[in-house]
């Protein structure tokens, strides 16, 4: 349809004479003509700036918000771990626009987001090597993170980084489990301590110290922040450098299809991604945008894009039968007033009945929650809240460990996703065999936003040098999902 | 000819080099009204990428220079002969001294700087005051003088916030803290109270109790009195 430009305006030259009824006076008349003036003078200016060269105007009418027609890497998913991506495939590639990235994200508000519902911690303890080192890379980069992600003539970017530390507390069981994992962590740098029960006590007097034989303690390095802050400031300076940012769901995949034969004789679909189709929001309309590599960031729901492309889905037997693991887990945070409860020291205390409690601000306010038995998963359907299950999991277990929670009320509560690798609970980064270009960096079960600017930088090297540069990364990669070897990680809260 | 556009562009920008680096530290310092040079520059830099990324450039070489500093600058003009015991100027010559006291004052001093202390696992007092560079992360790496680090003077240091004082849970010998003229603690009374009861032994001056509360109005107060009269009078009837 072929716009007008002058729909909306009324002719300049007719004006209507005001009605004259028996109420108004000849002043009044006047001040509407003068107040119609003016109006119709700005909207005369605003029409004729629109007609001259320079303007956007297009008689086109096209949507508003659709994404690039072709792109060289599409990431699909906009939380943390999307924008590292993005931000430092362009920190790589050091021409302005020799790479076009493209981060698609479904939600505007990011109101389901597991980034902006997470508590916000980063800790280095881990079992894990690769984790120990993907987190303390994570918290170096935010020590310069104005370095890093600021942007000219904006304000620099602050975290709300409180450094407490983590607070692990082992039972009689575990406590070997927790030297192995002090050695493991000192080995590979990370700062952590760990403390007898006396010294517990010496430390924090409002820890009841019933059950616990051995605690480690983050020195350094560790603590909580604000992710709505890190995800901003790494949205921000992506977008300066020239990342599109595109608002749509993902619905489908347009492939070119190749059968090649495996050693045994099988053979196999292997597809190789042609175009993406971004559908916009609230709408039937669809964009199919062109490119090279696609990274599948998109968190909990990851499992649905890898589907899209048939993963999962071919006969039990063959590689194209094992799904992606990747499921959203819905886990509650509720936030706690206690007025009596313990000061500025309190460190994210993890206790090994699996309960979690960390210090908000400074007015008595504090974050608790706990995993539920594998068993006992809420219903991932809506993001709503279970408050019998604080009443009757989490507030007893946390009384016990604090007696001064025994008098608390429960201010706030919400619902977040993770999401949850089924198979072993740790990140899964790299290619799928039977999609050569589409790269996964998902799965990291509620530890995504600590080791997101490492594993931003990992994806990035991948992409643009083929291998990994910084960090070996290469145990947590996919093919162990197909082989059937897990590397489990005991430190999962 | 992309080369010869970014030759011609950075021709354009040297002359304004100078005057960018004469910018940021002008910006940073948190000068009130920028000069012609600033806005001329910052409006560049919003039309060509050129300029954007010198004034990006010009950023990163000055963080370098920070940290340039703190890792060569230490070993002539730290350690003033202040320092109590057996230390006088010959202690050059006794490298493995312990050193009990460090002055830092006004120095760029950044976490990075820590590298060259880390070592000194006697030390006892440390002045920080008025060092512009000194954040959270910096206090946190502090707990290597956990066992011995008895005064910290954390005077007008711009960058510390709660999150960072926090990590000072660490020195468990901490006699005497100086917290003052930290101009980003919102309730510096509330956070004295947090310090002593964190740090028991600890003496912690530079916050009043009642800084950071909403002082009442003198005229309020009066008019408080007034409504008082009345509701007693009007119960008496």
């Amino acid at each position: 349809m072929w716009r007008k430009l002058f729909t909306s305006v009324p002719a300049f030259r007719a004006l209507k004479a005001p009605c004259r009824s028996f109420k108004s006076s000849s002043r009044g008349a006047e001040k509407d003509f003068f107040k119609d003036l003016d109006a119709q003078l700005r909207a005369f200016r605003d029409k004729a700036a629109a007609a001259m060269p320079g303007s956007d105007w297009s008689p086109i009418e096209l949507t508003p918000g659709l994404p690039p027609e072709r792109a060289d890497v599409v990431i699909v998913g906009g939380g943390v771990v999307g924008w590292s991506i993005a931000y430092w495939l362009k920190m790589k590639a050091r021409v302005r626009d020799g790479l076009r990235v493209l981060v698609v994200e479904k939600d505007p508000t990011y109101s389901q987001a597991s980034t902006v519902l997470s508590c916000g911690g980063i800790r280095q303890q881990f079992s894990l090597k690769e984790n120990i080192m993907l987190s303390l890379f994570s918290a170096h980069f935010m020590k310069n993170i104005n370095n890093h992600l600021c942007v000219v003539n904006e304000d620099p970017v602050d975290l709300q980084f409180n450094h407490s530390g983590y607070l692990f507390l082992a039972s009689e069981k575990s406590a070997h489990i927790m030297e192995e994992n002090y050695r493991t962590q000192r080995y590979v740098g990370a700062k952590v301590a760990l403390l007898s029960p006396s010294q517990l006590k010496e430390r924090f007097p409002w820890m009841n110290m019933e059950g616990v034989a051995l605690a480690s303690l983050g020195l350094e390095n560790e603590g909580w922040f604000d992710p709505w802050s890190l995800l901003n400031a790494l949205r921000r300076k992506a977008v300066s450098m020239g990342v599109y940012q595109c608002f749509g769901e993902v619905t489908g995949f347009k492939c070119a299809a190749n059968l090649a034969e495996t050693t045994d004789g099988e053979v196999l679909n292997v597809q190789r991604i042609k175009y993406v189709n971004v559908r916009m929001p609230n709408s039937l309309e669809y964009q199919p945008v062109e490119c090279a590599v696609v990274v599948n960031a998109a968190g909990a729901n990851s499992g649905k894009i890898a589907s899209m492309l048939g993963i999962g889905l071919g006969p039990k037997e063959s590689v194209s039968g094992v799904p992606l693991p990747v499921e959203p887990r819905k886990r509650f945070v509720y936030v706690v007033h206690c007025p009596d409860g313990p000061g500025l020291d309190t460190p994210f205390l993890i206790d090994y009945s699996g309960v979690y409690c960390r210090r908000e601000g400074l007015g008595g306010n504090y974050i608790t929650g706990m995993s539920p038995e594998e068993t006992e998963e809420p219903d991932i359907s809506n993001l709503d809240v279970d408050h019998e299950f604080f009443q009757e999991k989490v507030w007893h277990r946390l009384a016990h460990r604090i007696p001064a929670f025994e008098q608390l009320k429960v201010s706030n509560a919400w619902a977040g996703f993770y999401d949850y690798n089924t198979f072993d609970q740790n990140g899964i980064i790299g290619l799928h065999p039977l999609v050569p270009n589409m790269y996964f960096a998902t799965g990291f079960s509620g530890h995504g936003l600590q080791q997101s600017p490492a594993v931003g930088l990992a994806v990035a090297e991948l992409i643009l040098d083929g291998g990994y540069k910084t960090i070996d990364l290469s145990a947590l990669d996919l093919k162990r999902i197909l082989l059937q070897e897990p590397i489990l990680e005991s430190n999962i809260v | 000819m992309a080369a010869s556009l970014l030759s011609q562009a950075m021709k354009r920008c040297s002359a304004h080099t100078c005057a960018a680096v004469a910018v940021r530290r002008a910006l940073s310092s948190g000068a009130a009204t920028p000069s012609v040079y600033t806005r001329f520059l910052l409006k560049l830099s919003h039309y060509f990428y050129d300029v954007e990324n010198i004034l990006d450039w010009n950023n990163w070489l000055r963080s370098q220079g920070v940290i340039h500093k703190n890792r060569f600058a230490g070993q002539s003009e730290w350690f003033r002969p202040d320092s109590r015991g057996r230390f006088s100027y010959d202690f050059m010559s006794t490298p493995d001294a312990k050193i009990e006291e460090v002055d830092l004052s006004g120095t760029l001093i950044n976490h990075n700087g820590l590298e060259n202390l880390v070592k000194q696992n006697k030390l006892q007092t440390l002045s920080l005051r008025g060092c512009p560079e000194v954040d959270d992360w910096f206090l946190a790496r502090l707990h290597v003088f956990g066992e011995s680090l008895v005064e910290l003077d954390l005077s007008h240091c711009s960058r510390i916030t709660v999150g960072g004082l926090a990590a000072l849970q660490n020195l468990r010998k901490l006699e005497r803290l100086d917290i003052s003229g930290l101009p980003r603690l919102q309730n510096p009374g509330l956070v004295r109270i947090l310090l002593e009861e964190m740090l028991p032994h600890c003496q912690v001056s530079g916050a009043e109790y009642e800084q950071g509360l909403i002082q009442p109005d003198s005229q309020e107060q009066t008019e408080g009195h007034h409504e008082a009269s009345t509701h007693t009078g009007l119960r008496h009837l």
